[in-house]
């Protein structure tokens, strides 16, 4: 009886443990995204305050700033916002385009130096995107490129690319061979056996790799502020920046800005979460 | 009329050759299966007639046209592979029609050809699941009716029954057999269980390391293997095989396989089938199934060409109508049953009958079978 309790008890203390243990980690990373949302509507005074103060007040000051014109503290967010979209999407779909294939050709085909292929390729991530930035700079002002969407869409298509190869690849290896091939015995090309039957079943897998793909390009900072500078191309992570002025920065109208670009990302996220969370079902072959 | 021939049939895999020159001939509406130890090539041949591997030498044929570099979708043909592969995100209705679909076959054509096969294999309440909502014989039953529904020439079949328990097994086992006396098509099926190749086939194919050992009937294959290969993996429990020297013209010394016939052995008189066709001191492998060697008094049938041992019983397998009993014969573990059977304890020694006229004779040196 006793020993029963201890258990009981030792079950309870740990469940408490595990709750405890979650909440911390998941304060540690929502509480910056909170503090963001909220500066974003507090007065710059409130937000400077020392000791801080714990009851905000709520101002869209810094919103109607940011909207309003260039002398009143006003950015081009529209601009901004037009100038990431363009350059995340286009980037994206070019990038599942070809890591799927890339991701395709790892899954199902056997050819020389397939290894050696796939660790360079998974190489090209470790090396770090600061590091290249003035590489590519020259290079993108040599051939005139720079400060255009597309010199911004070419380096993030090879930044993204390895990884959604590796994606794919994973999703692929799940999918039995003997899909395609009950396909093309059912009267399918090669070509219809992906498109009807492979491409739907790995459908969540491209998803995911397109979602992290989208959020890559559309956060993606360090390459962006070197390699565009007019309103014509910048994106909104570098749009950030001009809210630093050489002795202040406006940290609700960064706040501010910064709220707007994570409610798209948050919109996708929420639109393909199902895909997501589902992963693959399997139910075609024998689980 | 849609035969299916194989001539000098060779795949290649790299430097390794997994298919040796097979020729088959296979008639129209047979049921062949291809059986044979896993790594044997049953598979690879099939999926050589499928066309999902390419030949790397000799012709098959389908209907008399040659189709070596054919693609699946152009030889007619429809599969069921071992794990079902039905498409996870249709339904069944469209997994059904699927094939038809991809053909642009009309929509009546196709409901109408979708509704004919649910009829056949009892699908109709099932239709409108994914395949993950399926147990596994309904899996199973949906693959087949994805095969049925265009009528191929041809049916292919890849161990469709090794995922599903031994009760569905068998099940399974009776539809197919009348699925096929109700379409007639032609099937060729790979197994590894030699059960299934002697209940379902017409002619059975077995296969030992890329190359054809027996055509046959299941009861040609039975009753006369060609070598101990065939004699082992057909029937169960397998044949019984004791190594033996030929004594004279008339008697064969069975021995244990270590003592190399030095020490002396048991010797019984060599069967009448095999007089003549062995000489004194040839080294062979006797060989006979556990239904012919009986206690007496349990036998099926009595007289004929016997000899009687004295042999203890060291182990009892009861299995309803009749006990597989192991014993032991000049040093080797052997079968032998025992129909209306008595409890028996093990140790107990118990006189048995050995029907000469159906043991077989294999030459040690080739493992073929010496036969008149």
């Amino acid at each position: 009886m006793d020993r029963n309790l201890t258990h009981r008890n030792r079950r309870r203390v740990l469940k408490a443990v595990h709750f405890v243990a979650l909440f911390l980690t998941m304060a540690i990373i929502c509480i910056p995204g909170l503090w963001i949302v909220l500066n974003s509507f507090r007065p710059t005074v409130e937000i400077m305050a020392k000791p801080p103060v714990w009851t905000p007040s709520f101002t869209l000051d810094h919103y109607r700033a940011m909207f309003g014109g260039a002398g009143e503290g006003g950015v081009p967010v529209f601009s901004y916002f037009r100038n990431s979209m363009i350059v995340s999407v286009t980037s994206t779909v070019i990038a599942i385009l070809i890591g799927m294939s890339g991701g395709y050709a790892f899954a199902r085909y056997r050819f020389k130096g397939k290894g050696a292929y796939f660790v360079g390729l998974m190489l090209f991530r470790a090396v770090p995107g600061v590091a290249l930035s003035l590489p590519l700079f020259i290079v993108f002002a040599r051939v005139g490129i720079i400060d255009t969407h597309f010199g911004l869409i070419l380096a993030y298509v090879a930044m993204n690319v390895p990884f959604t190869v590796w994606l794919t690849d994973g999703f692929f290896r799940q999918i039995p061979k003997e899909l395609h091939e009950a396909a093309e015995i059912d009267g399918c090309t090669r070509w219809q056996a992906f498109w009807k039957v492979e491409f739907p079943v790995a459908r969540s897998g491209v998803a995911s790799a397109a979602i992290f793909a989208f959020l890559t390009s559309w956060n993606e900072f360090a390459l962006a502020s070197q390699l565009t500078r007019s309103v014509g191309s910048k994106t909104m992570p570098v749009g950030l920046l001009d809210f630093t002025a050489e002795f202040t920065i406006n940290w609700g109208g960064m706040c501010a800005l910064a709220v707007l670009m994570i409610i798209p990302a948050l919109i996708l996220t929420f639109l393909v979460q199902k895909h997501l969370i589902a992963g693959l079902t399997f139910g075609g072959v024998k689980g | 009329m849609t035969e299916v021939t194989l001539s000098n049939v060779v795949k290649n895999y790299g430097a390794h050759r997994a298919v040796h020159g097979i020729d088959l001939d296979i008639q129209h509406g047979e049921f062949v299966v291809l059986v044979g130890p896993s790594g044997c090539g049953k598979s690879t041949t099939l999926r050589m007639i499928a066309g999902l591997e390419a030949i790397s030498g000799g012709d098959v044929s389908i209907g008399g046209r040659i189709v070596n570099d054919l693609p699946p979708r152009e030889r007619n043909i429809s599969m069921v592979f071992q794990n079902y592969a039905l498409y996870p995100h249709m339904t069944v209705r469209e997994n059904l029609g699927f094939s038809l679909a991809i053909k642009k076959k009309a929509p009546e054509e196709i409901i109408a050809a979708v509704d004919e096969a649910a009829a056949i294999l009892g699908l109709d309440e099932l239709m409108d699941r994914k395949p993950a909502e399926l147990s596994g014989g309904q899996r199973q039953r949906v693959a087949m009716g994805r095969a049925i529904v265009r009528h191929p020439d041809v049916f292919l079949f890849d161990e469709p029954l090794s995922n599903l328990d031994a009760k569905l097994r068998t099940q399974m086992r009776v539809e197919i057999k009348k699925l096929h006396q109700k379409v007639g098509n032609t099937i060729i099926y790979v197994t590894h269980d030699q059960v299934e190749a002697m209940t379902l086939a017409d002619r059975i194919v077995l296969m030992q390391d890329g190359h054809i050992v027996q055509v046959g009937t299941p009861l040609e294959l039975f009753d006369k293997p060609v070598n101990t290969f065939v004699a082992t993996f057909i029937g169960s429990p397998p044949m019984n095989l004791i190594d033996g020297i030929v004594r004279g013209d008339n008697a064969v010394e069975l021995h244990a396989p270590s003592s190399g016939g030095l020490h002396g052995g048991l010797t019984i008189p060599l069967p009448s089938t095999a007089r003549g066709r062995v000489s004194d001191g040839q080294a062979i492998k006797f060989g006979f199934r556990a239904d012919n060697l009986m206690p007496m008094g349990h036998a099926v049938e009595e007289g004929g060409e016997r000899t009687e041992l004295d042999l203890p019983v060291t182990l009892t397998e009861p299995l309803g109508t009749e006990t597989l009993l192991f014993t032991e014969v000049a040093g080797t573990e052997v079968q032998a049953k025992m129909y209306n059977p008595r409890p028996v304890r093990p140790g107990e020694t118990l006189k048995f009958q050995l029907m000469l006229d159906k043991c077989h004779i294999f030459d040690a040196a080739t493992s073929n079978a010496i036969r008149g």
